[in-house]
């Protein structure tokens, strides 16, 4: 012990590079949804330089978090009443992110403390989701986790305590997979560097998740041009039943 | 074989999709029913946004009833007029059905609301039919029925008298109005053609002449769905195109399969059929309501 606080003192003194450094990247920039989409999975991964390039004997964690877009949402919550279950209370969050991932060397809350936790978001009980103000803690709280159940089991928020591997001590990767009904667009992966409870690096990227081709065309033409799309759905509808209709009266 | 859904925004299995339309389209070729009751539970139970399957389930009522529409207007079984004036109600409920679909959303009870009118809905005209077609096969006997007067008093009752000739009936046309209203708000807001509540209202309240009945609420149906979608593309915005498609392919086969089978079939077996599959779909909406769902909390986005 006496030892490794001597070295630590010292280190600055020995190291002309002080702070380790990462280099994240991931297996795709950006995510295209075409009409085979049924999910896709990245591969979060990079190299941590250590100053001079010495692993220490004890390798620095690394926590990477996979981030959708932020939007605000209204929670609704069923209960019995009368017999009938029905929705009865609400509870709005300004700041849920579409999709939420977190993978680690080792499990987040053994990593840091609960402070640098909330900072970073490192966790699901650690996202900020901006609750609508006026509601008692006790309600909050019931609404998060029914929130934060709900998506998990969706494969939109996961948590993999686990899931980062590093090789030698630089080296180190972690696969993270998209259900299908992701929100499109930009997402963010941030890397964290941690040691003794302290995030030491920090780098992010950007993902870019979109609909492409025939997904991305039919999408603009159903929200800008609502008459012209209603119409085609209208005709393909009378084309088709007609056709069908023709080609059986004609076997018979 | 999975397809990605634009509007719903997510993957499918395509083949189970056409499946199912194909399943709904043996129904309503069968039945002459537009099949919607079954469609758009069917879709929502698969996990299709609820909006997004009722307004595609709409595109697919329009194409199953072309072929029906088709086949009556050639034997002569629409009666024109008196679809025109059902068709102008239908559209204006439409558009009163869409309105109140947004209030009910924003109140969160639009769930409940679709829930509740299926079951009452469902559950009445179900028991109905099947009593009917019971006493039909005469597995069930009842003391001698009273006859029905042929007009209802209170629709006799009403101003402005036309005649409709097809239908052998001099009424007033807000009868009909009024019922092509009540027809096309439940289309936008159950997702339904309404062709099993439209076809015994018109025989029992208006009293056409059955031979033109089927063949009048099938184009009713068709113009108030096909008025429908638009409403949905124009207002919800969510038709989606390639799941209405991949219903549809299902479902126009399906229903000259259905067309078919309907002629080798004693009527009141095939009354009985349907009085059993619509009571099942209201049985399974109404323990939807009382038993503990699945899922306490939903999202909605802002």
């Amino acid at each position: 012990m006496k030892k490794a606080l001597i070295l630590f003192g010292l280190a600055p003194l020995l190291l002309a590079q002080s702070e380790p450094k990462l280099v994240p990247d991931i297996s795709a920039r950006s995510i295209e949804i075409r009409y085979s989409f049924t999910g896709a999975q990245l591969l979060l991964f990079g190299a941590i330089l250590y100053p001079g390039g010495r692993v220490p004997r004890k390798p620095a964690d690394v926590i990477v978090v996979l981030k959708g877009p932020v939007e605000p949402i209204l929670v609704r919550e069923k209960q019995k009443i009368a017999g009938i279950w029905m929705n009865a209370d609400s509870n709005r969050f300004r700041s849920a992110p579409g999709f939420y991932a977190v993978a680690s060397s080792a499990p987040v809350r053994r990593l840091v403390d609960e402070r640098t936790a909330a900072i970073y978001e490192l966790g699901l009980q650690d996202l900020q989701l901006s609750p609508g103000g006026g509601a008692l803690p006790e309600k909050e709280r019931r609404f998060e986790a029914g929130l934060l159940d709900l998506r998990k089991r969706q494969g939109l928020y996961a948590e993999h305590p686990h899931g980062v591997e590093i090789a030698d001590g630089v080296l180190y990767r972690a696969r993270i997979s998209i259900p299908s009904q992701v929100p499109v667009g930009t997402y963010t992966a941030e890397t964290f560097l941690v040691d003794n409870g302290k995030v030491i690096a920090a780098a992010t990227r950007e993902i870019e998740i979109g609909k492409s081709g025939f997904e991305r065309w039919v999408e603009r033409t159903a929200r800008r041009h609502g008459f012209l799309y209603g119409l085609a759905a209208v005709l393909l509808s009378l084309v088709l039943g007609w056709s069908a209709a023709a080609i059986f009266r004609r076997r018979n | 074989m999975d397809i990605y859904l634009p509007i719903a925004g997510l993957a499918v299995n395509a083949l189970l999709i056409v499946a199912l339309g194909g399943l709904v389209g043996l129904l309503s070729g069968m039945f002459g029913v537009g099949g919607g009751f079954l469609t758009t539970p069917l879709l929502i139970f698969y996990g299709i946004p609820p909006t997004v399957a009722v307004a595609s389930a709409t595109t697919q009522i329009t194409g199953s009833s072309v072929s029906g529409v088709y086949a009556h207007m050639r034997r002569g079984g629409v009666d024109l007029k008196m679809g025109l004036v059902m068709i102008a109600g239908g559209v204006v409920g439409s558009f009163a059905g869409a309105g109140l679909f947004r209030i009910l959303q924003n109140s969160g009870q639009i769930d409940l609301v679709i829930g509740f009118l299926y079951v009452l809905l469902l559950g009445g005209i179900g028991g109905l039919m099947l009593k009917d077609a019971l006493i039909a096969l005469g597995w069930v006997t009842v003391a001698e029925p009273k006859e029905r007067p042929r007009h209802n008093r209170w629709i006799a009752s009403l101003p402005l008298r036309w005649r409709f000739y097809a239908s052998g009936l001099y009424l007033s046309p807000l009868a009909p109005l009024a019922l092509g209203f009540a027809a096309g708000a439940m289309t936008v807001l159950l997702g339904i053609g309404g062709g099993f509540i439209l076809v015994p209202a018109m025989i029992y309240l208006l009293g056409m002449a059955p031979r033109v009945v089927v063949g009048t609420s099938l184009i009713m149906i068709l113009a108030v769905s096909a008025v429908t979608t638009m409403v949905h593309a124009m207002t919800t915005q969510a038709v989606d195109i390639v799941l209405a498609a991949l219903l549809l392919v299902g479902g126009v086969i399906g229903a000259q399969y259905g067309a078919v089978l309907a002629t080798r079939l004693k009527p009141d077996l095939l009354r009985m059929a349907l009085a059993v599959i619509i009571l099942m779909v209201a049985l399974r909406m109404l323990l939807g309501l009382t038993w503990q769902p699945d899922e306490i909390f939903t999202i909605e986005y802002l």
